[in-house]
């Protein structure tokens, strides 16, 4: 991962509670122990996260872990205790309020759960909204709004309030309106958490589509560790305010730090997390039914190398690495890997 | 545990009682035996001179205060200038037409809108409200205005609460606005809420009267004051509870703070703003009634004279003018509350505005064949129907064929309870008094509930005022007491029949838009005055809060309780009694609140039939331009509603936790 760095948020506290400040003040690093004896609530604990362009960087936790807190201190929506956030190299804890409109205005969108959809407004306006607040004249605006709401599906709906639509035509509302200003970071907070599980997975998948299009830096905050799966580059999973690991959905999997971590690990189907490289063996002698590229998902592959007698070679840059065998695909599909 | 609380519980209460019970009917043979006057008298010696000192600091503002630049009288001339101003125009627009140059040499320049002008106008808002039904409704209420010859007074009635009601309205809206955005205002401004909700209105009557003068700009200050309170409490309550998601969509969209608050928060908490604007519509309209007394003129003045010359028809004519009025603008402004957002019609303009188009033709029309057709610029006389002879003979007829019916029942409740209840209350000592409200405070809501009780119990003796009290004590007591045994049945009815349900909570609807003057009226002609006049008005007033609450508790018990029950094998009888009102039980005290609540300011406008409780102080210091006087008797008005409402909040609070509902 050589892109740069766009958001780093080093050692960020949020407690909540009586005199928070000055109690970080004397005990630079508390045990959760320590919180609870100060009558404290320690909603993000030390959190170290580093987001790099283009990646879709995921927050997955239960109710109550601080996911959504974290994501409204990286937003500043929420003033973290204490910590340092550095936005496209500048602090943004250290920026003025008329800094912070701007940077919002120019930089950021977000995705809510709830929708948060502005109930007075139609599809057209609620996309508008955030170019209506800079001041953008209604021409342009309503012209780039149209753009995002085509984007996402609705032409035809321009017209339509909030309340005349489904909850998944609400959130692709959402997703128009955050996208209006055509942010360099967008945050989704559990987005589709709030939708029936058959929409919530159309609308992953249109997710993706968007991120294929778009390649925009996305921060997403979800409780399904599935959905973490599909989507994310990298996962950092967080419980009780701390993150406790960040890595890909292959090396959570592979290599989980804590047994907390494990135990979400423990019920995902692997074939559908590793890759060809993770479970190849040498390169042997012989011949080769087929050739596989090292980062091809086991399940996309699966029925190939099962069918066939002889090991898929595995390749990199042209090279062999490897070779993967029926019994390694086996493995991986009865969870024995 | 629980067993014992409610063991030593009853023994309290029945000890309370007991002693209170004593002490009350024995007061006179303990005062003889120790010749000490002060049982039940207090002592004139150490009155507090609170009344004095509120008269002379009003005399004072009102002749010498005066702030650097102007003076205190320049300022409320000023307010009154501002009031003024608009409300002549109205006045100029609804009824009196504009003219130039005084007296005699007087030229109209431009008539009033016309009659059928001002309803084709209120029907299409009506209409922009709802729908063509609503209109129609509208419409024909405000026909029945011209048709039964009530219209110059409901126009006097109608300019002043257009002028009160968008300047409550928006005052109230950004004092919300402040509370909600500076903590320190919304802590300043709850106890002065508090405190105006529960004074009584007669109550500042008084000092606006010495204020701003007898007429219609101090009536209008009044009503302003009096409506503004609940639209400061909704704007808090409706900002708060706009999702905070979407406060935080408009943060992250980049809206400042003026955009946040105009873009994002109020029109999203529109819907709920709008019922506190109907509200206050409703209040401004109870209000305008009742300050008729000080000057406002219309249909509340029309009342008063009817009452004060016993005329019954006109009275009653009045009266239901009122009423219609009432059902118009309640029903309109409930309409904008629920009104969606519409997709605008395409066309022209004339076909995306048909209403705004035939009201501007309308009233152009009736301008030019109001000038040849005078039936066309205000309803001929000549067709006018008067009903008021009518009434009078109904009434007579009544009174004739039921009167001894009437006194009979009159009698009965007078000497089998009035009399005791009052006989009771009036003698317990004043130092027991306190003590007692003070120590079931305390067993309700801990000590500082019970200090709190027996020190307001304590300013009311201080000023001399518990006699008076008590007999506000008793009537609001009995009164509740009765609205509460008829409420809870009809409310427990409407909750378990849904097609009963719809009608009971109809007319409970409608009979708490009507001003509490209106209730008067019938009362005073079937029962003449006295306490149980004004127990019966009192009564009517009082009763929707007590049905509305129990119809509401009952629905509100989770339907897996119920099922619970059914399949345990409850009957019907059981159902009710062993589920459903035990779990009622703090809705059913909420109601109980609020009925005395209206009771006690009801209560207070009984005055005008003859009670001699503290309603009455108030309004013998109304009549006596004594600011003094009111406002002391005002506050104890408000000092037993505030202890009657924490210990019932408490009570309810208690009763909630205990059933685990919080």
């Amino acid at each position: 991962m050589t892109k740069p760095v766009i958001l780093d948020c080093r050692d960020v506290w949020k407690l909540y509670g009586a005199q928070a400040d000055s109690f970080l003040a004397t005990h630079p690093d508390p045990s959760p122990e320590q919180l609870k004896k100060a009558g404290l609530i320690g909603a993000v604990r030390a959190a170290n996260v580093r987001i790099h362009s283009g990646e879709i960087f995921v927050i997955m936790g239960l109710s109550g872990s601080g996911k959504s807190t974290l994501v409204r201190c990286l937003s500043r929506l929420v003033e973290p205790t204490a910590g340092e956030i550095r936005f496209e190299d500048r602090d943004l804890l250290r920026a003025s309020e008329a800094e912070l409109i701007r940077i919002r205005r120019k930089k950021m969108g977000m995705v809510f759960q709830q929708f948060a959809l502005l109930p007075h407004l139609t599809v057209l306006e609620n996309a508008a909204f955030p170019l209506d607040v800079q001041g953008v004249g209604r021409k342009t605006r309503e012209a780039r709004a149209r753009e995002v709401v085509e984007l996402v599906g609705l032409k035809g709906r321009e017209h339509y309030y909030p309340r005349e639509l489904s909850g998944g035509q609400q959130q692709r509302v959402g997703i128009a309106r955050s996208l209006a200003v055509e942010p360099d970071l967008w945050f989704l907070d559990e987005p589709f958490s709030a939708l029936d599980p058959l929409i919530r997975r159309e609308m992953q998948d249109e997710f993706m589509r968007l991120q294929n299009i778009l390649h925009k830096t996305i921060v997403f905050i979800t409780h399904d560790f599935d959905e973490a799966i599909r989507l994310a580059d990298r996962i950092a999973v967080m419980k009780d305010g701390a993150i406790e690991q960040v890595a890909t959905p292959e090396q959570l999997v592979l290599n989980p730090a804590t047994d907390y971590v494990a135990e979400f690990t423990r019920h995902v189907s692997r074939a559908k997390v590793l890759r060809a490289a993770s479970v190849m063996e040498p390169v042997g002698e012989g011949r080769f039914a087929g050739d596989v590229p090292h980062d091809a998902v086991i399940e996309d592959i699966a029925d190939r190398v099962e069918a066939a007698d002889r090991p898929h070679r595995v390749l990199r840059d042209g090279a062999a690495v490897g070779q993967i065998t029926r019994a390694a695909i086996i493995d991986v599909l009865v969870g024995r890997a | 545990m629980t067993v014992r609380r409610i063991g030593s519980g009853g023994l309290f209460w029945l000890g309370l009682f007991a002693a209170t019970w004593a002490l009350s009917a024995y007061s006179f043979q303990i005062y003889k035996a120790l010749d000490a006057r002060w049982v039940i008298r207090f002592p004139k010696g150490w009155q507090l001179p609170l009344e004095r000192r509120i008269s002379d600091f009003l005399d004072w503002l009102v002749d010498s205060a005066s702030f650097y630049f102007f003076s205190f009288k320049d300022l409320t001339r000023a307010i009154a200038a501002v009031i003024e101003a608009p409300y002549q125009f109205l006045r100029n627009l609804l009824i009196e037409g504009f003219v130039s140059g005084q007296g005699d040499s007087a030229v109209q320049i431009a008539p009033s809108l016309s009659w059928i002008a001002v309803i084709v106008t209120i029907a299409a808002i009506a209409h922009y409200a709802r729908d063509i039904w609503l209109a129609t409704l509208v419409g024909l209420c405000f026909l029945y205005l011209a048709v039964f010859g009530q219209w110059d007074s409901a126009m006097i009635t109608l300019a002043s609460v257009l002028i009160a009601v968008p300047i409550g309205a928006a005052g109230g809206l950004m004092l919300g606005i402040a509370a909600f955005r500076v903590p320190l205002v919304e802590r300043i401004l709850r106890p002065v809420l508090d405190l105006m909700q529960t004074v009584p209105v007669f109550a500042y009557l008084v000092p606006i009267l010495i204020l701003f003068g007898f007429g219609p700009v101090a009536a209008l200050v009044a009503t302003v004051i009096y409506a503004m309170p609940p639209m400061v409490r909704i704007t808090i309550v409706s900002l708060r509870a706009v999702p905070p998601e979407i406060a935080e969509a408009g943060r992250m969209a980049g809206c400042t703070r003026r955009q946040m608050m105009w873009k994002v928060l109020v029109p999203a908490a529109t819907p709920s703003l709008m019922v506190g604007v109907n509200q206050v519509i409703m209040l401004t309209l109870n209000m305008v009634i009742i300050a008729s007394m000080i000057g406002a003129g219309g249909l509340g003045f029309d009342v008063l004279s009817s009452l004060r010359r016993l005329d019954i028809g006109g009275g009653i004519e009045a009266g239901l003018a009122i009423v219609v009025m009432a059902i118009a603008l309640d029903r309109a402004s409930q309409a904008f509350a629920d009104r969606t957002m519409r997709h605008a019609p395409g066309g022209n303009i004339l076909q995306r505005h048909p209403w705004t188009g035939t009201v501007v033709l309308v009233i152009a029309a009736t301008l030019i064949l109001g000038r040849f057709l005078p039936a066309v610029q205000s309803y001929p006389e000549a067709l006018t129907v008067t009903t008021g002879p009518v009434w009078s003979q109904a009434m007579e007829w009544i009174n004739v064929n039921f009167f001894d019916t009437f006194e009979a029942i009159k009698t009965f409740i007078l000497q089998w309870l009035l009399l005791p209840v009052k006989k009771f209350f009036a003698g317990i000592p004043w130092a027991w008094g306190i003590i007692a409200t003070g120590l079931a405070a305390w067993r309700v809501g801990g000590w500082r509930l019970g200090l709190l009780a027996a020190l307001l119990m304590g300013f009311i003796a201080a000023n001399g005022l518990w006699a008076k009290a008590m007999v506000t004590i008793y009537l609001c007591g009995v009164s509740v007491f009765l609205a509460t045994l008829i409420g809870i049945p009809l409310g427990i009815w409407a909750a378990e029949r849904p097609g009963a349900g719809r009608v009971i909570l109809g007319i409970m609807d409608t009979l708490q838009t009507l001003p509490s003057f209106v209730y008067l009226i019938p009362v005073v002609m079937l029962f003449r005055v006295g306490d149980f006049s004004a127990m019966v008005a009192v009564i009517l007033y009082a009763l929707a809060p007590a049905v509305r609450y129990a119809a509401h508790g009952l629905r509100a018990v989770p339907p897996e309780l119920i099922e619970a029950g059914l399949v345990s094998g409850c009957t019907r009888r059981q159902l009710l009694w062993r589920i459903k009102l035990p779990l009622a039980t703090p809705h059913l005290l909420l109601g109980l609140n609020q009925t005395i609540m209206l009771a006690l300011s009801m209560l207070v406008i009984t005055a005008l039939v003859g009670t001699r409780d503290l309603g009455q102080e108030v309004y013998i210091a109304l009549t006596k331009a004594n600011a003094g006087q009111g406002i002391v008797a005002g506050l104890a008005v408000a000092f037993i509603a505030i202890t009657a409402d924490r210990i019932l909040s408490a009570l309810a609070e208690g009763q909630r936790r205990r059933l685990g509902l919080t």
